[in-house]
């Protein structure tokens, strides 16, 4: 035993010191590597959110604000007359007044006449039609009005159309730069915020399309959605988690709940156009039907969050509760259920973030409609947020590009909004045992 | 020999007694916990369960007030009597026997409201107070008796979560009291307090004796030394002994009480 040890081949004894300080170095640099690695990954995310961001932000800002010129309209009492409101040619009045604006332009021309009308939105008209009719003593007065002008002219004006390009391929034409650019030396064109954007409804024009039918249509869904699926949702959590007793029907139940959260949304869409649609036969495109169709969507995400908020709760609150003498369901309502409550808004309000977002279902039951007037019930036809930009990113006008990108604003927005809210609630409630 | 004076100990308490049980066998899914254990816990009396970690002891305490009940996997076999009433009986109500049978627990768990709140729950779940003066006197009175009324009368709108340690414990069993219990059954009250506050709650538990029967839960023998007048030894889910506190720690009747006095078991 003893030779073998003496005659063991050692030239040199190494230490396990040494052995150790060899290998620290290997394992410095895997680590090194390794948090390289992470840091990478987070720094192609934020890259990626940035383009993102970026992007929307370059192209949608345009939106946010729209050319308008200013008008001296004379309400000429033989093109509109009192008892004939509220019809009259309010077309041929604006066209006057420009007419007024732009001397040396042959306004006798009908074709020149229509061009110059160009200028402005299809919508002026109405404006002044409403203004005239909520006030007929303007009638043979001059009214100052502030009216949007038409997309190309839009465009023109926030440089989004190349003066230098030859004139064929140019939406508007020599003469037309001509007359934007005299209005513009008499200080009558002017960009103020878009405000339209959240206080009209879609339209044909983009220049007069808005958000307001989609916000509303939205809010409506929303809410719908949220009187559905948080009683629901919170009540069969509390009874799977609370009262159930724990065998394979729960088990196949939870599971199967688990499954619906990450059932594909289209496939709900094409549910609710069967059985809320179909069957129950309630209006298309109604905002109601919207809410009903997420609120499938969004149980599955409430049960699961209202679960986990309520399995937080340390079970010596329960016991301290029984011990006294308090009944299940008085422990549950009494003390469980109010801990537990921050935990299960944040998971609701993180399930509806999701179900603003969601696209696919709203456009197989119809809510993807062309409806110019902002639902006033949830019954009433509408458009949401995500199908409204499903909408803009369709339509072949310019101006409809940058209100695309404008609306996904708006809809990202009220996204970080709600997220906001959620981390609030988490913040400001989160309870430490 | 131990049982023959165990049954006579019994007789000579017989009018004293406040929980009676009778061959309680309990389960926990394919584990025995509890084997076969009589025992007769006197009122006005502080009575402890002494053991090593895992025999039984937290167990056969929680069957006292059907806390076990809670547990899916949890079958109690065998009689227990309060007052000579059945409470595993199926007309009993769990709800009414815990009003009648308070607990505290091993880690202070006061509910996350006020002082008074925390008081005040029992009562009013329970009705025992007919308006806002009654209530007020109760948790007044609850919290007198829990010895830290003069720490928390000009604080009583507080959370209960931020007091200390021993102050906590000692609301909670201010808590157990002020729905009028008969019995107060505490898991281990001390192991989560410091020696400090370990003594007021003694102190405290010394003082209760005189209006309920209390039965602790200890790791501590010294505890148990110090507060108990009746001890049971329980090993491996067997009531091994049980006898006045002075007998068990002085003249053990079995060999395996003594192992575990003298520190070679547990």
């Amino acid at each position: 035993m003893s030779d073998i040890t003496n005659n063991a081949d050692t030239p040199r004894i190494v230490t396990s010191t040494e052995l150790v300080a060899a290998s620290l170095k290997r394992r410095r640099n895997k680590q090194l590597r390794l948090q390289m690695v992470g840091m990478g990954a987070i720094f192609i995310a934020f890259l990626m959110l940035f383009i993102l961001v970026g992007s929307l932000v370059a192209t949608g800002w345009q939106a946010f604000t729209q050319t308008h010129v200013t008008l001296e309209v004379f309400v000429d009492p033989e093109d509109i007359p009192a008892d004939r409101l509220p019809r009259g040619d309010f077309d041929d009045t604006l066209e006057a007044a420009l007419g007024r604006m732009l001397p040396g332009v042959d306004m006798e021309d009908r074709e020149t006449a229509r061009a110059v009308q160009g200028i402005l939105s299809n919508g002026a008209q109405f404006t002044l039609r409403d203004r005239v009719v909520a006030d007929p003593s303007l009638i043979g007065q001059t009214v100052t009005m502030k009216v949007p002008t038409s997309d190309p002219y839009d465009q023109l004006n926030k440089g989004l159309i190349e003066r230098a390009t030859p004139e064929q391929n140019r939406r508007v034409k020599d003469n037309e730069i001509r007359w934007f650019d005299t209005l513009k030396e008499q200080g009558a064109i002017s960009k103020p915020f878009n405000l339209a954007l959240f206080t009209n409804a879609d339209s044909r024009f983009p220049e007069q399309a808005g958000l307001k039918g989609a916000l509303v249509g939205s809010f409506w869904a929303l809410l719908t959605c949220f009187l559905i699926s948080f009683p629901l949702g919170i009540g069969a959590a509390i009874y799977l988690e609370e009262f159930a007793k724990k065998n394979r029907i729960s088990d196949f139940i939870e599971v199967n709940i688990n499954n619906l959260a990450a059932v594909p949304s289209v496939v709900f869409g094409l549910l609710a156009l069967a059985v809320f649609i179909g069957w129950f036969g309630l209006p298309r495109s109604a905002p109601f039907v919207g809410g009903l169709t997420l609120a499938l969507m969004t149980m599955p995400t409430i049960i699961i969050a209202t679960r986990a908020a309520l399995k937080s709760v340390p079970p010596s609150i329960r016991e301290a509760a029984l011990g006294l003498g308090a009944s299940k369901q008085q422990v549950v309502f009494q003390h469980v259920l109010p801990l537990a409550m921050p935990g299960i808004l944040t998971g609701t309000i993180i399930g509806l973030a999701q179900a603003l977002g969601e696209t696919a279902p709203l456009l197989l039951i119809g809510m993807n409609a062309f409806i110019t007037s902002a639902a006033s019930s949830p019954f009433d036809s509408a458009t949401a947020l995500p199908t409204q930009i499903f909408i803009w990113a369709d339509s072949p006008e310019r101006g409809f590009v940058s209100r695309t990108s404008a609306a996904i604003l708006v809809l990202l927005g009220f996204l970080v909004l709600m997220n906001g809210i959620a981390i609030f609630l988490r913040q400001k409630f989160e309870r430490r045992w | 020999m131990m049982k023959d004076s165990m049954e006579t100990k019994l007789d000579v308490d017989a009018m004293n007694v406040k929980f009676s049980a009778r061959d309680v066998q309990v389960h926990y899914g394919d584990t025995h916990a509890i084997k076969d254990v009589s025992v007769d816990i006197l009122d006005n009396t502080v009575t402890a369960f002494i053991g090593p970690s895992g025999c039984g002891k937290s167990t056969f305490l929680r069957t006292l007030n059907r806390m076990n009940d809670t547990i899916d996997i949890c079958r109690v076999q065998g009689d227990i009597y309060l007052d000579g009433m059945d409470i595993y009986d199926p007309n009993i109500d769990p709800v009414q026997l815990r009003a009648k049978v308070g607990m505290v627990f091993q880690k202070p768990n006061p509910f996350p409201k006020s002082i008074y709140d925390n008081i005040a729950y029992g009562p009013r779940i329970h009705g025992l107070a007919r308006n806002k003066a009654e209530l007020d006197e109760i948790v007044e009175k609850s919290l007198r008796r829990g010895a830290i009324w003069d720490e928390v009368q000009d604080r009583l709108d507080a959370p209960g979560t931020g007091l200390s340690g021993g102050q906590q414990q000692r609301l909670c069993i201010a808590r157990a009291i002020a729905t009028e219990p008969e019995v107060l059954l505490m898991d281990e009250p001390c192991s989560a307090l410091d020696p400090i506050a370990t003594a007021q709650v003694e102190e405290l538990i010394d003082e209760l004796k005189a209006n309920y029967s209390v039965v602790i839960v200890t790791h501590s023998m010294q505890q148990a030394a110090r507060v108990s007048q009746k001890t049971a030894f329980f090993h491996l889910g067997n009531l091994v002994e049980y006898n006045d506190t002075n007998e068990i720690f002085t003249n053990p009747q079995d060999s395996r009480t003594e192992s575990y006095i003298t520190g070679r078991i547990g």
